[in-house]
């Protein structure tokens, strides 16, 4: 049996908070554009969620080029959060969107405080969107540029403005990028975070040693892929050891074993990135291949994975 | 525009020259929909060395249901594309971005350098018609040197294009650009199809602008989804802003494109 129908099964059915997904699969902001870019190629109807490219209040061009370059099994991107703006979002990507019956995630991005409430506020109005998912790794440009999700007062003080603006499941996507990643997952919990995904990409660069000029055009990057699963992973377990919500694991996934090992770790679901630009398929392969290992494994459900790393 | 991933198995693998091989593969869905200016976005390896898939325009189909890309070792990628034999299989999503499209009037001439002339190949397979009804200008072709241009040039005239060539070092045709072969042609065309090199384009692109004639290019960037999504494969535009050179391109009307070097 394949196509939708596995999707649908009730041993793949995951809780993230009041959200309630098929499946604990869903494609991860910036991998998968408004999702019709890879309706040729995928079925998008299998997926668990699909979460769109971060939107912010007003269009933005995004960065100079060049905007990417590929690393020993990753990749740094600058893109510079192009996106088409709420309107433009609203207008022109929702409407195909919402004749899936996948459930989709609009992820949300600002510079202040108060462009993530209006943000918010103003997709509270519309229908057809199952939850937002606060991409916090923006600067903050009232606080000189200093990321909101390396901060636990400014994350905290985000997803406050964001829970108050709307009654749509919240999940903060936290920033790696910050010496104890369990302190800022406390704090959004704290202030009302139905759940927390991670991870963003972590900082990173790399020079053309004859031009000697920096690979990218913004210089710095976000480098995502498998050389980041590691990393991702160990946090996911630190998080969910230290928060009750529930964890959405990213960074790095490509293969079932990659997404099984998030949820052992912790992990309620997992986000698919990196791989959907080298094979589209892979977020249905891992679909396909949870299916199998909960029956070779007799379990009831996949719920009964997470938070199940055996120590000692 | 319907796009396939297919698992396309090698039919035949040929070397022009130490460093410029044809790759063809047998590839149905993506030879019966594609225009000519598309690519195909190739994983050259099943493993995560190299990570992303390469772009490469589509060179040539046949009625078979064969593909063929046409390139040069300049990398990783290639150098393993290059290393590939009949009978192993090359994962292709196609056929991606927007070709090159028909000439308003019957008169046109294509202008090729370098690895450039790959997708020139694909558009005289599907402009042989107007080519037949109008006997164009030559088509020009230019390389650093003989090497690849000689047999390149050759399967043009087999496929009915008259052909001018031109080589940096003299070895072939005009000695020097390919370029400077275009002036007097652009009195007898209204549209010039070009790839090549970015400073070449530049070259035609405004050659073109000043005799009115109009002028499409073929750009390539560095990409990682090929399909609209990433947002990585942006260049400068005219206007101002950025545009995807996957999905809006890649080709383009030459005044699209913001000319920098």
């Amino acid at each position: 049996m394949d196509s939708v129908k596995t999707a649908l099964l009730p041993e793949l059915r995951v809780n993230i908070g009041p959200l309630t997904l098929n499946n604990p699969v869903l494609t991860a902001s910036g991998t998968f554009g408004y999702g019709r870019e890879f309706a040729d190629l995928v079925n998008l109807n299998r997926l668990g969620g699909i979460i769109v490219k971060g939107i912010s209040y007003e269009p933005r061009h995004g960065n100079p080029p060049p905007r990417i370059i590929e690393t020993a099994c990753g990749m740094l991107n600058a893109i510079g959060l192009e996106n088409v703006g709420v309107e433009g979002f609203l207008r022109e990507k929702l409407p195909y969107l919402k004749n899936l019956q996948t459930p989709v995630i609009v992820n949300i991005l600002g510079d202040t405080v108060e462009e993530y409430a209006r943000l918010a506020g103003r997709l509270d109005d519309a229908r057809d969107i199952a939850a937002l998912e606060v991409n916090i790794s923006c600067p903050n440009v009232k606080k000189g540029g200093v990321a909101f999700g390396t901060d636990p007062l400014m994350a905290a003080d985000v997803t406050r403005a964001v829970r108050q603006a709307t009654s749509l499941p919240v999940i903060i996507k936290l920033s790696p990028n910050v010496t104890d990643v369990t302190v800022i997952a406390r704090a959004v919990e704290e202030a009302g975070a139905d759940a927390v995904s991670l991870i963003n990409t972590l900082l990173g660069m790399a020079i053309d040693v004859r031009s000697r000029r920096p690979r990218l055009a913004n210089v710095v990057g976000g480098l995502s892929g498998p050389a980041i699963k590691p990393v991702a992973l160990r946090m996911v377990w630190q998080v969910a050891r230290a928060v009750s919500i529930p964890v959405i694991g990213i960074g790095g996934i490509t293969t079932t074993e990659d997404a099984l090992e998030f949820i052992i770790a912790g992990a309620t679901a997992v986000q698919v990135g990196t791989a959907n630009f080298f094979q589209p398929t892979a977020a249905e392969a891992i679909i396909t291949g949870m299916t199998q290992f909960v029956r070779d494994n007799n379990l009831q459900s996949i719920r009964e994975l997470t938070n199940t790393l055996q120590l000692d | 525009m319907s796009e396939f991933q297919e698992k396309a198995p090698i039919i035949s693998k040929e070397s022009l020259t130490g460093e410029v091989f044809r790759l063809t593969v047998h590839s149905p869905q993506i030879a019966e929909s594609a225009v000519a200016g598309q690519f195909a976005m190739i994983r050259v390896q099943d493993s995560l060395d190299p990570l992303l898939r390469r772009p490469f325009s589509i060179h040539k189909t046949g009625a078979d249901g064969s593909v063929s890309f046409l390139f040069k070792v300049v990398g990783k990628g290639t150098a393993m594309m290059a290393a590939l034999q009949p009978g192993m299989e090359l994962d292709l999503i196609g056929p991606l971005g927007r070709g090159f499209t028909r000439p308003v009037t019957g008169s046109f001439s294509m202008i090729g350098g370098g690895m450039g002339i790959a997708p020139l190949f694909f558009l005289a397979q599907q402009l042989l018609a107007v080519e037949r009804a109008y006997s164009n200008p030559p088509v020009l072709l230019g390389a650093q040197t003989q090497a690849e241009l000689l047999q390149l040039a050759e399967e043009f005239v087999e496929l009915g294009f008259p052909v001018h060539t031109a080589t940096d070092d003299g070895t072939l045709g005009h000695h020097g650009f390919v370029t400077e072969l275009l002036d007097r042609i652009l009195t007898r065309v209204q549209q010039v199809y070009v790839c090549g090199p970015m400073p070449m384009m530049r070259i035609v692109a405004q050659k073109c602008l000043k005799a009115g004639v109009a002028c499409q290019v073929s750009l390539e960037t560095h990409m990682a989804c090929g399909l609209g999504a990433c947002l990585g494969c942006t260049i400068p535009a005219a206007p101002g802003g950025y545009k995807h050179v996957c999905k809006d391109g890649p080709v383009f009307s030459a005044e699209e494109v913001l000319w920098t070097l």
